[in-house]
């Protein structure tokens, strides 16, 4: 029950202190302040002229109408108005879209905003156009600090920008290994500790059982599972408009070579885990699988994908490489929720924001991914682990969560389509990935320096 | 590709032209001007046209000569996206595609009229136009979400075809070099029929006693076409040109859904249409992205002069 005592303290406090920006807002509209539209409000932002009970404007994606569902059945005086769209999904970008569309425009902004990717931060905490920066600054008293510190660890770094929290995660998509123990039990095999253990197992694999997986490598997110969680320098953001880039590392290259070895022995193919293609060949043939935690429900325990029947899927932590002794890991996506700046019931906004992240009502209850704050993540393992589904306890996600690797940063482009664009048609065409290397490299370059970063 | 309906200008001119000959008809401006009614019949398009195509083409050529604050930039915009590391990739991607793409239009579509127009029976011919024309009644968005399922392997209703050109796999049919005649296919499939049936429509324009002439001096059918019919169908192709040009020079839906239905395969950046897109949304220069447009309307303007010279598509005899 400490969630709840914690939920219910938190939100006295945001709203004394929403109550006192309020009056610090009119002061400023009478002059009493003095400040010009640049200064910073109450909360590290210039804010609109508060109305208390105003309606509040939410945008969610179609899997998190459940959560405005949540929070209306929860908190019946609160006033929202929800708008289903795309979430930002496969690239679509249409957050940043139409926020670019109403900067220009003046008004229209969101309230909250749910957005898929983890690059939104990059831009919306930016000033654009010389127009204030989108995503209101939760750190500086909106959101309370308690609440934040409850998240994983690591796990708000894609909200992160200098040092300031721009967006409350939603979930989490840390990089495990999941595998099938009867299949691994069958076959008289062991889980693998290292990747080099992973990738012996995997020459083992192709010549005693052809035909078996122990991963796949077709989808955008591979750099994600893989590249990542060997702490490949292909992706540090180390300021806000600066990048540095270096693929050609040790670091890189194991991974690269383990991704080129497997894919020549057909035990890590390149097909995407979601297209007809994969389970037409690979259902019943998945050994084991690195990838996002989200993979148990999309993949493994769905009745349109991999369709595992249950007590089968175990899952281990992620892996080292040898003579590390701690494993890094990755991450695929997981969703965040913004609050505008621009936003006339601050208060009304982030109790929302807070709510869907944290109040058991959505996170345990309802929410289909691994929730970002730890409390609820506990929970919902909890959860998880009564459903009997899964063949081993849960804790390795759990301790794998906060293993995300943090020099892997968050820039407003998307390393999975710079991915997908230059590396899967060639690693289709059968080139090496480590003869790619210098290709991808360029390729992150020039699309950082578009987006104007300086790359180092 | 949207097709334009079909402009009755070329007939209006050519019964005209009879008329005057005869001698009966009147000079058409000042018809025109004793009838006030016509400039009502005329005011909503002009109206939505000034409101939806003359304005915001005025804006984006302020836009494309101002920077971000409003300063004036002079060509700075454009030396910036033509410095673009995708800008040249993505004209080469547009020109292949088009010269692809207008190729099977001019030789597909005169050659499928020819022969409907040639079929005597006549719920054939009506049959072969109705199926022609079906395509194109499927929205452009929609018939490339159709082709998706068309061009995976796994799912496609010509799987057997595909892999027998060794695709066993869809990023092994969306290979960069496979996208200009994929997207060709595609816009020939659904804005060809329009077409086949505009120039079936021209070629019952042509006279019957220039045909019967032609026969009486023993011109068999394959003559008739080439010395006949195709001399007299000129105009028709270079509108063709014109109005495909103009279409195709703007792709745009075809590889951005196909980009995401590929997660990023296909680069959501394959053509200028496209890139402006980022500009203006990705990287929020609308400046940038103006510049481009301009660009397009230029070169889309000069191709379609060629066109439409060569072609003697305002000529009056």
């Amino acid at each position: 029950m400490v969630g709840i005592h914690t939920l219910v303290r938190s939100r006295r406090k945001a709203s004394t202190v929403a109550v006192m920006c309020a009056a610090t807002a009119l002061l400023t509209l009478a002059g009493c302040g003095g400040q010009g539209s640049s200064a910073n409000g109450p909360h590290g932002f210039p804010e609109a002229k508060q109305e208390a009970s105003s309606t509040i404007t939410v945008w969610v994606d179609a899997d998190r109408q459940a959560a405005a569902k949540a929070f209306q059945a929860a908190n019946p005086d609160t006033k929202i108005k929800v708008v289903t769209y795309d979430g930002s999904a496969n690239g679509s970008n249409s957050f940043r879209t139409k926020v670019q569309l109403f900067d220009r425009a003046g008004s229209g902004w969101p309230d909250v905003v749910f957005s898929s990717q983890n690059n939104d931060a990059a831009w919306a905490s930016q000033k654009s156009g010389g127009k204030q920066a989108f995503a209101a600054v939760l750190d500086k008293g909106l959101v309370p600090k308690d609440t934040l510190s409850n998240f994983t660890g690591g796990s708000l770094n894609p909200c992160t920008v200098d040092g300031r929290v721009y967006c409350l995660r939603n979930d989490l998509a840390q990089a495990v290994l999941w595998y099938d123990k009867s299949l691994l039990e069958q076959f008289g095999y062991a889980v693998p500790t290292t990747w080099e253990e992973y990738q012996a197992l995997g020459e083992k694999v192709a010549k005693e059982h052809p035909g078996y997986i122990i991963g796949t490598a077709g989808d955008a997110w591979t750099p994600e599972v893989f590249m990542w969680a060997s702490k490949c320098q292909a992706n540090d953001v180390t300021g806000p408009k600066s990048l540095s880039v270096k693929t050609d590392s040790t670091e890189c290259k194991r991974a690269a070579s383990m991704l080129d070895a497997l894919r020549n022995n057909g035990t890590v193919p390149v097909v995407s885990v979601f297209t007809p293609e994969f389970l037409k060949k690979y259902s019943g043939k998945v050994l084991m699988m690195p990838g996002p935690a989200w993979y148990a429900g999309a993949i493994f325990n769905n009745p349109q994908s991999l369709n595992v029947p249950a007590g089968r899927l175990g899952v281990a932590a992620p892996l080292p490489w040898k003579g590390e002794d701690e494993a890094a890991t990755g991450n695929v996506g997981g969703g965040t929720w913004f609050v505008s700046s621009h936003s006339k019931n601050l208060k009304a906004a982030e109790k929302f924001v807070q709510f869907v992240t944290t109040a058991d009502d959505y996170q345990v209850d309802v929410a289909p991914g691994y929730p970002a704050y730890a409390p609820a993540a506990q929970k919902w393992i909890a959860k998880q682990e009564a459903s009997k589904y899964y063949a081993t306890p849960l804790q390795p996600v759990v301790s794998a969560a906060s293993r995300v690797w943090d020099g892997w940063g968050y820039p407003t482009f998307s390393q999975e389509a710079i991915w997908a664009k230059t590396m899967t048609p060639g690693i289709t065409g059968g080139k090496s990935i480590v003869d790619l290397l210098p290709t991808w490299q360029k390729a992150i370059e020039n699309q950082a320096k578009v987006n104007g970063y300086v790359v180092k | 590709m949207t097709l334009a309906p079909p402009s009755d200008q070329l007939t209006v001119d050519a019964s005209r032209r009879r008329r005057s000959r005869r001698g009966s008809g009147r000079p058409a401006g000042s018809a025109f001007a004793r009838s006030p009614i016509g400039y009502l019949f005329v005011s909503p398009y002009a109206l939505l046209t000034i409101a939806f195509g003359i304005i915001p083409s005025l804006y984006a050529v302020v836009l494309a000569f101002t920077n971000a604050d409003g300063g004036f930039a002079g060509f700075d915009n454009f030396t910036k996206v033509v410095g673009d590391f995708r800008f040249w990739p993505a004209v080469l991607h547009v020109t292949t595609y088009l010269l692809i793409w207008l190729l099977a239009l001019v030789v597909f579509v005169v050659g499928l009229a020819l022969v409907v127009h040639a079929v005597s029976v006549r719920w054939v011919s009506a049959t072969l136009r109705f199926v022609y024309y079906l395509p194109g009644a499927l929205a452009g968005a929609s018939s490339v979400l159709l082709w998706l399922f068309v061009l995976d392997p796994t799912a496609s209703p010509v799987s057997g075809l595909l892999s027998a050109l060794g695709f066993d796999s869809f990023v092994q049919v969306i290979q960069p070099g496979h996208l200009p005649v994929i997207f060709a296919i595609i816009a020939f499939w659904t804005g060809a029929g329009g077409w086949i049936i505009i120039m079936y429509g021209a070629l019952n324009n042509i006279s019957t006693e220039v045909i019967e002439a032609a026969r009486i001096d023993g011109a068999n059918a394959v003559q008739i076409a080439l010395r006949i019919q195709l001399p007299m169908l000129r105009k028709w192709v270079a509108y063709m040109g014109v109005m495909s040009l103009a279409a195709g020079t703007q792709l745009f839906v075809e590889p951005q859904l196909l980009s995401q239905a590929s997660n990023a395969v296909v680069p959501n950046d394959y053509s200028l249409n496209q890139l402006a897109y980022q500009y203006a949304f990705q990287q929020n220069d609308f400046n940038g992205a103006a510049a481009i447009s301009l660009i397009l309307l230029v070169v889309a303007l000069l191709l379609s002069w060629v066109f439409v010279t060569r072609g003697g598509l305002f000529e009056k005899e």
